[in-house]
């Protein structure tokens, strides 16, 4: 066998996945992939290609999502879930530092985190623009976040190709998909009977070198382009992004953020599966003596009244003001900090909000609000 | 309250008194006041951080006030509670109360919404032997109260924290976020999204761990409402996919069906329904 090289499209069969995940068990990685769990399919440990959810696919509205059998035995069929990797990259809940009375005095430490590195196999293209948000905010700025860099350095990514989009899928819109373009050490495309296999790194390179692979025929990379295009049409839903964040930061007063409110429960859940949410807030937890301190770090949501709280109270104390803080910080205040959009596309907020908000929706409206009292503003000029 | 602003609790130097806890009872099951019974690997802890002065449920050694910190568990339904609460006030630097009755009227506060006089009738012999109110209330309607810890029954842990933090002098650390964030923190997959399971989670205060949607059932709101709940915005979902109010009122009427954000909601689906009814009678 030829030795794979970065440009190359090899192929293996759908057998191939065991002896993948096999390698890396072997290679000391923990990996993580899609597996049905409580009527769904989220990411968890897996140890094989037997806990991958075969023939399986996921239909998602705005506040629905249900699983279906497909009529083929795909691995990959079905898109993302109300998981993302954030929960493994940027732990729900960690210990930062720790404090001990020890004989009248203090001893402080950092918490080592005796961890395997991860494996994630399945990243699709949305995703890998979230853990670029991710990586923007926790590794590039003037603090890095420890914990995130120790977990994101040390994991080996898998893309898997979207070949079908959801109902609430806009990566299109947002310039993140549907096709895994760069980002991952190896990239997957599912067909009937194998995968197509892409390297997008050097350890990618040197992982695929352990591999049974053989090279790709033209009938195979048509039936790749074929099944990725099928994803790409199958997106209908859009969000205009041109002039957006201006937008938005002219619409601070709009009287949709009142309409929005009455639907919204700041119940926290789009935060908490948006793949670039990065809130948190540490507190320091002792035991009953007072003699064991954790400062422990928790997810935390723009949501939450008390997540504004400061010296003479709650700075946003009603729920269109979260809603619109969440908003306008996702679409337009990201830029000005991070230098994108915190929104990749992936649709999770309209899925798993409970009322079925939709922030497409929310955006249109404004925008067309907006648009109105231009025109009623400039019908006045007139006269 | 003892320890004002020394946190040190564990150090004997400058150490404040421990504070005096009394726990009294009013219209309850008695199942929060056994949490701190339960409490069974931090008991000694507890009991050496604190003096339990009067505590009937676990000891005949009842001694007299004032008392530091009074935790009060259960509503007021008699006319003597109405009295009685006045005492314990009166004795207590703090008032604590623990538990859905204390705070929001408990389950008895059903009968807010039915007849006293019949429910009476129907259960005793002799009703007239009976002194008891046609309400249930909560304790803050009848007292200022200091802290409010929620949940039926309260969450042990989070009665551990309260009584940390007062004993050393700080703020009890109860988030005041909504269950489902806890479904989050857990993993647990969103039963009303992914099942169409009616969940109250949305709308209730965080506290159990989000233990219903965990095994697969709604949330029955135990901890009652979240902080600015949108209890409103909650019903008009459900009854836009469905949910019809045989299935929302009970739901909303249950453990803290007094709680004010959940009363008004309930009402104005049993308004709704009672409209609706009588529409139909004309036809």
């Amino acid at each position: 066998m030829n030795q794979p090289a970065t440009s190359d499209v090899w192929y293996f069969p759908k057998d191939g996945l065991t002896e993948l995940i096999r390698v890396l068990q072997e290679d000391g990685f923990d990996v993580i992939g899609p597996t049905v769990d409580q009527g769904a399919i989220v990411y968890a440990s897996i140890q094989s290609a037997e806990d991958l959810p075969k023939g399986l696919t996921d239909i998602q509205e705005a506040g629905s999502y249900r699983l279906e059998k497909r009529n083929d035995e795909s691995l990959f069929g079905y898109v993302v879930g109300p998981h993302s990797w954030k929960k493994f990259l940027f732990p729900p809940i960690s210990v930062v530092a720790a404090a001990d009375r020890i004989e009248g005095h203090w001893e402080f430490s950092t918490p080592e985190e005796p961890q395997r590195p991860f494996a994630f196999l399945g990243v699709r293209a949305c995703e890998l623009a979230a853990i670029r948000v991710q990586d923007q905010v926790f590794l590039k700025g003037p603090y890095v976040d420890p914990i995130y860099q120790r977990r994101r350095e040390s994991a080996f990514l898998i893309a898997v190709n979207c070949t079908q989009a959801a109902s609430t899928c806009f990566c299109t819109s947002m310039k993140t998909g549907p096709r895994c373009q760069s980002g991952y050490d190896l990239g997957l495309t599912e067909l009937k009977d194998g995968f197509l296999l892409e390297i997008g790194s050097e350890r990618g390179q040197q992982l695929s070198r352990s591999l049974s692979l053989r090279p790709t025929t033209a009938a195979e990379m048509a039936e790749g382009d074929l099944r990725r295009q099928q994803a790409a049409d199958q997106i209908h839903r859009t969000l205009e992004t041109d002039g957006l964040p201006n937008l938005l930061k002219q619409n601070l007063r709009s009287s949709h953020w009142d309409d929005v409110g009455r639907r919204c429960l700041s119940c926290t859940n789009c935060t908490m599966v948006c793949p670039t949410c990065f809130c948190s807030s540490v507190t320091e937890v002792a035991d009953l003596n007072g003699d064991h301190i954790n400062r422990e770090r928790r997810w935390d949501s723009c949501f939450n009244p008390e997540f504004s709280y400061m010296h003479s109270g709650i700075a946003r104390d009603s729920i269109p003001s979260r809603y619109r803080q969440w908003m306008t910080h996702k679409l337009s205040s990201w830029h000005d900090q991070f230098g994108t959009s915190g929104c990749v596309g992936c649709g999770r907020c309209i899925t798993w909000c409970p009322t079925g908000i939709d922030l497409t929706v929310e955006v249109l409206a404004i925008r067309e609000a907006a648009a109105t009292v231009e025109s009623v503003d400039r019908g006045t000029n007139h006269e | 309250m003892s320890g004002k602003g020394d946190t040190s609790m564990a150090s004997n130097a400058g150490r404040p008194k421990k504070p005096r806890v009394a726990v009294f009872k009013f219209a309850s099951c008695d199942g929060c006041q056994l949490s701190l019974l339960d409490c069974e690997d931090e008991l000694l802890s507890v009991a050496s951080a604190i003096e339990i002065a009067y505590f009937p449920e676990a000891s005949s050694d009842m001694r007299e006030g004032p008392y530091d910190v009074s935790l009060v568990e259960g509503s007021i339904t008699t006319p003597h509670d109405v009295e009685r609460i006045q005492f314990v006030r009166q004795q207590s630097a703090v008032v604590v109360t623990i538990g859905a009755c204390a705070t929001a009227g408990g389950i008895q506060s059903l009968r807010n919404w039915g007849n006293h006089e019949e429910f009476l009738k129907c259960v005793y012999a002799s009703p007239e032997y009976i002194s008891s109110l046609a309400t249930s209330t909560p304790i803050s309607a009848h007292i200022p109260v200091d802290f409010e810890l929620r949940g039926c029954p309260i969450n042990r842990h989070q009665l551990l924290e309260v009584i940390i933090a007062l004993a050393a002098g700080r703020k009890p650390r109860i988030p005041n976020h909504s269950v489902c964030l806890d479904c989050k923190i857990r993993g647990t997959v969103c039963v009303e999204v992914a099942q169409g399971i009616p969940c109250l989670g949305p709308v209730t205060h965080s506290g159990c761990g989000a233990i219903c949607p965990d095994f697969n059932r709604g949330c029955y709101g135990c901890f009652g409402p979240v902080m600015q709940a949108n209890c409103d915005g909650l019903v008009d979902h459900y009854q836009s996919v469905g949910h019809t109010s045989e299935v929302l009122l009970p739901l909303l009427r249950n453990f803290n069906a007094a709680a004010p954000q959940f009363a008004a909601v309930s009402d104005r689906l049993s308004s709704a329904d009672a409209r609706e009814s009588e529409g139909s009678q004309h036809v």
